[in-house]
């Protein structure tokens, strides 16, 4: 997208609080926020250096519980009458330790799976992502279990004289929308770069990436990295906006929408987890004010993106692409 | 003739074994600076595997591999393409999904220097970074005759472009010895011919050049030495007259069979 074109778009996004009354609204666009910058962080692991992680939904949930354990404080009993505590600490603080936790994991993750492939590699994943939801739900003394935490205070920051709060939705959409933004521009410039195209390299033809120099191993740990660090900002804006979260977070369910959000905007493309993101993010609030009932909510989905798979196979961003370029007879390659 | 070139590539008593399969039984052979080295043998004879051994994607099961006398057996592959040892493929010789020109940029990923945090600040480093590789990769395009294609998918080209691409993805790692699996395989003759020439080029730019290959001609018209490899052992080495005319090799391509009348 051009630059103009950019700018515009992101303005026009700023300026929706100003006018827009309805805070139900509002509170869709920002779930619908949180849930693209996890969309964005997925496709750069699945779209763009072709790693099928089924248990991305983890590094989302261990950013949102690090962050909320951070700043509510804990005290756990390592040994029986040995405690190790943290005093609360404040929301800024607590949400940078649950983005660094988060890619730490995604350092671990990367290094341990690469060491098997394909179909195992995909196994590894699903099962790391359920072994965390086990110890959230069981670790009661740290997580609270299936009670939750909650009261999780909102964020505040104090720079010089003003205090900004980022309690009300308004101050909270632009927050998400801030965020966003950063995450679009640090994955762009990402994939442009040298480091891009090695990542691309690897996702297409290992054995040639290797033969030109490419560091497999260590761009593929890159990438986990980046997109769990990533996916920890979003759990960690998702836990200071609801301000209650429980080992539901890690359930399977939410890595599949954030898988079909990629596959259906266009994997590998930057604005496709965009696309893909608003169109599922929005829909189930859609379809929920024409008052249809869950279960045929979820047979939507599915019909909906079987549909895409099968007449648009590499996704909607793609398709438009196609279009655009054939109507005027020229490549755009900046989608 | 100068002095003798030193030794820059030395197999030694290579063994390799799947199993029960002996696919390279002792393999011995050295390679000089400069050289062109052609490596041919009949289907089977292990010369693909011999490739694998020493570009670092198959561990041989015995013997040793060195480079300008650095053992090249526990590196892996990216490690023994840094050194300049670099190798083309057969077949999937490049990112059909990229256009040519991002291949040759992927290939020169060696000579760029930004890390991960120049590129997400996009400093000035890194943006003159970049030029520097555009500039290097036309270069490259315009070597081996591509440049007119830079836009196009690389999966569009014809067969013999492919072939040409990846040979310019292997020199964009500026190596200082190319090893060219089959390079001419399934390539007409006009194709072949224009390969030849470019071999030729590279040779003359100081590139020490091993290839495998079963294009008779081509070969004997490219090398300055052969070396001949049946069922996983040397069996000949010398200039093409000598090995034309060699009956070992003769007897391994065309059997025993029945005198001549």
């Amino acid at each position: 997208m051009s630059r103009l074109l950019s700018f515009v778009l992101v303005a026009g996004l700023a300026s929706v609080p100003l006018w827009l009354r309805d805070f139900y609204v509002l509170h869709v666009l920002i779930t619908t926020g949180i849930f693209i910058i996890a969309a964005m962080s997925l496709n750069l692991l699945l779209g763009f250096t072709g790693q099928l992680s089924l248990g991305h939904v983890a590094f989302f949930g261990i950013g949102a519980y690090t962050s909320a354990l951070v700043s509510l404080g804990f005290e756990i009993h390592v040994l029986p009458d040995v405690t190790v505590g943290l005093a609360p600490k404040p929301v800024w603080f607590a949400m940078v330790t649950g983005i660094v936790v988060a890619g730490l994991t995604g350092y671990a993750i990367g290094k341990l799976s690469f060491r098997v492939r394909g179909a195992y590699f995909v196994i590894v994943s699903i099962s790391f992502a359920e072994v965390v939801r086990l110890v959230a739900v069981n670790w009661v003394e740290l997580t609270q279990g299936p009670m939750a935490l909650n009261n999780i205070p909102a964020l505040t920051l104090g720079i010089g004289p003003i205090e900004l709060s980022f309690l009300r939705k308004p101050s909270f959409y632009l927050l998400v929308l801030a965020a966003m933004v950063v995450c679009y521009i640090i994955i762009m410039r990402l994939v442009n770069s040298r480091a891009g195209r090695a990542m691309i390299a690897l996702r297409e033809n290992e054995s040639l990436a290797m033969s030109v120099g490419i560091d497999v191993t260590r761009y593929l740990v890159i990438a986990t990295i980046v997109s769990a660090a990533m996916a920890g900002m979003a759990g960690a804006l998702y836990t200071h906006y609801i301000r209650i979260v429980d080992p539901d977070i890690f359930l399977f369910i939410y890595t599949v929408t954030m898988v079909i959000m990629v596959i259906t905007g266009g994997k590998g493309t930057l604005t496709g987890p965009l696309v893909g993101g608003a169109l599922f993010g929005i829909l189930p609030e859609v379809l929920r004010a024409m008052a249809i009932r869950p279960e045929v909510q979820w047979i939507i989905y599915g019909v909906l993106m079987v549909l895409v798979v099968y007449f648009l196979p590499e996704g909607i961003v793609p398709a438009i692409k196609r279009s655009l370029a054939g109507w005027k007879r020229r490549p755009i390659d900046a989608l | 003739m100068s002095v003798q070139a030193e030794t820059v590539l030395s197999i030694e008593h290579v063994a390799v074994h799947f199993e029960g399969l002996v696919a390279i039984a002792d393999m011995t052979f050295s390679v000089r600076a400069g050289e062109i080295v052609g490596l041919i043998g009949p289907n089977g004879a292990g010369k693909t595997t011999a490739f694998n051994v020493i570009t670092g994607f198959l561990k041989p099961t015995s013997g040793e591999v060195r480079y300008r006398s650095t053992p090249l057996n526990r590196l892996k592959p990216h490690e023994i393409a840094a050194l300049g040892l670099v190798r083309t493929f057969q077949r999937t010789s490049v990112f059909r999904n990229s256009s040519v020109f991002e291949n040759v940029l992927t290939g020169l990923h060696c000579r760029g220097r930004s890390n991960i945090w120049q590129s997400l600040l996009k400093t000035r480093r890194e943006k003159e970074a970049e030029r520097e590789l555009v500039k290097d990769a036309n270069e490259i395009l315009q070597f081996v005759g591509l440049e007119r294609r830079a836009s196009e998918a690389a999966g569009n080209l014809p067969y013999g472009e492919q072939r040409l691409l990846g040979v310019a993805m292997a020199l964009a790692v500026k190596p200082s010895m190319l090893l060219l699996d089959e390079p001419v395989s399934g390539m007409n003759p006009s194709e072949t011919a224009r390969f030849t020439q470019l071999v030729k080029k590279i040779g003359a730019t100081g590139v020490t050049i091993l290839l495998v290959e079963h294009d008779m001609p081509m070969v004997m018209q490219v090398s300055d030495r052969i070396v001949v490899l049946n069922h996983g052992r040397i069996i000949a080495e010398g200039s093409p007259t000598e090995i034309q005319n060699n009956p070992e090799v003769i007897r391994a391509y065309l059997g025993q069979g029945k005198k001549r009348a």
